[in-house]
């Protein structure tokens, strides 16, 4: 059995033009150990798919999906309240802006130990040790001294590092990172990733990464998904993926990285691809 | 033949005042770059957050004075520290900045915005400038209909060429271009750097490219200036600086930039299953 497993799932927003439909019939499946990356342009879904399968979207969206199971858990039935007790425990995310995501006005020790509180009911003591353990596990120096800082005392690297901490805080099962080194410099980026695959390795946890980085994906990805304008175009591994791309709107988005231009131009989708074509290839 | 921008030896000093619980300090931001660009190149300028480039490109566009060393805008001495910036000088110079969502002012339309530097530096009349403005849009890749709309109308690449377009109204010597395609996705990203590389042709415009993506910087770049700590480490051409890195900090950035090719995953999918 699959760890975390969704099936045709639909998101749509009630907007003032009609529904908008964000998310259209995407299906997936992780494995206890295994990394899945997303890709897509931004507007393809791939976010959103993740939020409403954490339950974290505004009360505008509609999700419905044949399935959405977790470790053997309904999510789609579960109550708010034992739907919280899941998020934030058992399935983290780490969200894409580290600076804006963070509370400006607790120190970040505030909020890792309060994560700890709440989900495990440690007392303080064992709280502040483990909040120490986990700052040095993500490569944060000085981590007692660092719970007493506040975000804006911190660098965005740092401040990704606090995220991370967070949510590993509870030893999760599955972890989501939405766009996690975006926001980065790439010797940043490299420590980011390799914290993170080092942590998935050690824990075995599921790991969820969405990007638009294809260079990320290539770095550590075991399976891939493409999505574009809220569907699944296509699911491979990684290596058949960058090898034999099936789907036309994937050898676009490879020909259209800088490193492999040939030429002067570099290849662009809306030049020689339009929605039908991308779309005729989809899978399910 | 003289280069379109040469810079000697320049600094910036940052100075924070101290107070009564902290002692007053000064940060070093740019210490002692020197740089030339010719007419129709590309310096592409790399480097982590913080290593002061984009203080580099605040001294280039004029907007701040650097501290000491000289800077040449066409063989002209330009210190706006000691006098005036007439408004010749800023034709020359003009910036493109990183996100097209922060840089466009969401109240005014794009005819505004597009005019706006041809109000405050020339006298030109309000036909003419129209009639410029309309065509700067085509040349973009826009068109004449998205005169009178706002900026929120637009995605993403679409205004990073609105912002490229008021950056090249006043007919620039040298665009400095800060991150422009890091805040776009990959595809709008190709459509962007094409487009630039288009208008580098038709009107014969210099580069600053300031980035930290590497493989862009290859792209694009005649040549490479990679900046650490406020210190120009490396500079060459293109081929030199990427064939042969010759400071420690360049070959860290490039092992940490990730490669998107079929033998760099065969040999990470080998050594994890040799784990």
């Amino acid at each position: 059995m699959s760890l975390f497993e969704i099936e045709n799932l639909v998101v749509e927003f009630q907007t003032a033009a009609g529904p908008f439909r964000a998310v259209d019939g995407v299906s997936m499946k992780v494995n206890a150990g295994e990394v899945l990356a997303i890709v897509g342009e931004s507007g393809s879904g791939k976010s959103v798919s993740m939020l409403a399968a954490m339950g974290l979207l505004p009360w505008t969206a509609k999700v419905t999906a044949d399935t959405l199971r977790f470790n053997g858990i309904d999510l789609l039935g579960l109550s708010a309240s034992d739907r919280r007790k899941i998020v934030g425990k058992d399935i983290a995310m780490i969200f894409q802006e580290p600076i804006a995501s963070l509370n400006p006005c607790f120190t970040v020790g505030f909020q890792i130990e309060e994560v700890l509180r709440i989900h495990l009911g440690l007392d303080k003591k064992a709280r502040r040790a483990r909040a120490i353990e986990l700052f040095d596990l993500v490569g944060i120096p000085n981590p007692a001294e660092r719970l007493g800082h506040f975000p804006h005392q911190m660098s965005g690297g740092q401040c990704q590092r606090v995220m991370i901490a967070i949510a590993l805080s509870c030893n999760p099962k599955l972890l989501i990172a939405d766009e996690p080194t975006t926001a980065l410099d790439v010797t940043i980026q490299k420590q980011i990733l390799d914290l993170l695959m080092r942590l998935q390795a050690e824990h075995g946890m599921g790991l969820i990464i969405i990007t638009h980085n294809m260079g990320v994906v290539a770095e550590t990805a075991d399976r891939v998904i493409v999505q574009y304008k809220g569907r699944k175009i296509e699911e491979a591994d990684v290596l058949s993926l960058f090898e034999s791309p099936k789907s036309e709107y994937t050898r676009a988005l490879l020909s259209a990285l800088p490193d492999n231009a040939t030429g002067d131009r570099l290849p662009t989708i809306a030049e020689f691809l339009s929605d039908d074509q991308i779309f005729a290839g989809a899978v399910r | 033949m003289t280069h379109v921008l040469e810079a000697r030896n320049l600094t910036r000093d940052y100075h924070i005042p101290g107070s009564l619980f902290k002692k007053a300090k000064t940060v070093h931001a740019v210490k002692g770059v020197s740089f030339a660009v010719d007419q129709g190149k590309t310096l592409a300028i790399v480097g982590e957050s913080g290593c002061g480039k984009s203080t580099l490109a605040r001294i280039v566009t004029m907007i701040d004075p650097a501290t000491s060393g000289e800077m040449l805008i066409d063989g002209n001495k330009v210190d706006i520290a000691k006098e005036r910036l007439t408004p010749e000088m800023r034709q020359k110079v003009q910036i493109v900045f990183q996100n097209p969502y922060g840089t466009l002012n969401p109240r005014k339309k794009i005819g505004e915005i597009l005019t706006e530097p041809l109000i405050i530096n020339t006298s030109m009349k309000a036909d003419d400038r129209r009639d410029k403005a309309m065509a700067m849009l085509k040349k973009v890749g826009l068109e004449e209909k998205h005169y009178g709309r706002y900026p929120h109308m637009f995605s993403g690449g679409q205004r990073q060429r609105v912002a490229i377009a008021r950056a090249l109204m006043l007919k620039p010597r040298l665009l400095v271009l800060d991150e422009p395609v890091s805040a776009l996705d990959l595809s709008v990203q190709a459509q962007v750097l094409n487009l630039l590389a288009d208008l580098q042709d038709e009107f014969q415009l210099t580069y600053v490219f300031i980035s930290h993506d590497l493989s862009v910087v290859r792209y694009i770049a005649d040549d490479v200036m990679v900046m650490y700590y406020g210190e120009a480490v490396e500079y060459g051409s293109r081929e030199e600086v990427f064939a042969d890195p010759k400071h420690n900090y360049t070959r860290t950035l490039f092992a940490a930039t990730p490669r998107a090719d079929v033998d760099s995953i065969k040999a990470r999918l080998a050594r994890k299953n040799a784990a």
